[in-house]
């Protein structure tokens, strides 16, 4: 990878912090100004970009799934790959044992399957890494 | 049965979820026809403050719709729960009463066990 790379270590799972939109907006933002970015989905992270998600309607607020608008993790992940499909790269890596153990094997398309060998790997070829554990 | 919901954490997800999950949940019981009543606790009271969210674009996607806490409050006040904030913790963080909505019961922690005590229930979340 030529230039800049940021690696980012994301631990919590969707809808359970404001960790991962704070992790998806990091990975934008660098992005945009042609940072590459590895990302090592680890534990519930790996469930950022799940397939299945799918919005809802919102009952309390009268609103349809149309009014509702809402987008869910793996639309933000497969936004933010293909904004780094090329240069910048961004290579979103799930960690396979993680996966394994919550099923979460229907991710969208760019999405890798890996393990910690990868996030090392990552890590060591980066300018640097930043971890965003699960508190 | 009279039911109490402490809410403690916030802005919990809330981009995630464009709500806070429990002010939701909080409706969303309301509307089943619960006795139910909320007491902001902590960083909680944050969501008394007239607040905001701005536009915000992660790639190419947009959350159009984020989270309104103080709407949340104002509907639940209007389908008649009370909602409790405890005094210090505004003034812990800062927070005049003169920025926060209105209609809320302000209570000090002192008196938090008596508000328990009115209910049936109390959940913490």
């Amino acid at each position: 990878m030529a230039g800049k790379t940021l690696t980012i270590a994301l631990m919590d799972p969707p809808y359970e912090s404001a960790n991962s939109t704070t992790a998806f907006r990091l990975i934008s933002a660098a992005l945009k100004k042609g940072i590459n970015v590895n990302v090592f989905a680890y534990e519930g992270a790996v469930s950022l970009p799940i397939k299945d998600q799918a919005p809802h309607a919102n009952p309390v607020k009268g609103t349809s799934i149309e009014e509702e608008d809402h987008p869910n993790t793996k639309t933000f992940v497969s936004s933010l790959l293909e904004l780094g499909k090329e240069n910048p790269l961004l290579n979103w890596v799930n960690c396979g044992l993680c996966v394994d153990e919550r099923g979460a094997t229907n991710v969208v398309e760019g999405v890798k399957r890996g393990s910690p060998a990868d996030f090392l790997k990552m890590a060591q070829e980066s300018t640097n890494t930043l971890v965003i554990p699960t508190k | 049965m009279k039911i109490l919901n402490i809410v403690e954490s916030a802005y919990r997800a809330t981009l995630e979820e464009q709500d806070d999950t429990i002010l939701w949940l909080s409706r969303n019981l309301k509307n089943a026809g619960a006795e139910l009543n909320i007491l902001l606790r902590g960083n909680a009271v944050n969501y008394l403050v007239k607040q905001e969210c701005p536009p915000l674009v992660i790639g190419s996607v947009a959350i159009k719709h984020p989270a309104r806490p103080n709407e949340d409050i104002s509907k639940l006040l209007e389908k008649g729960a009370q909602v409790y904030a405890v005094t210090e913790d505004l003034k812990d963080r800062g927070i005049d009463e003169g920025d926060c909505v209105s209609g809320v019961q302000l209570t000090s922690r002192r008196d938090v066990a008596e508000v328990m005590d009115q209910h049936d229930q109390v959940w913490h979340w």
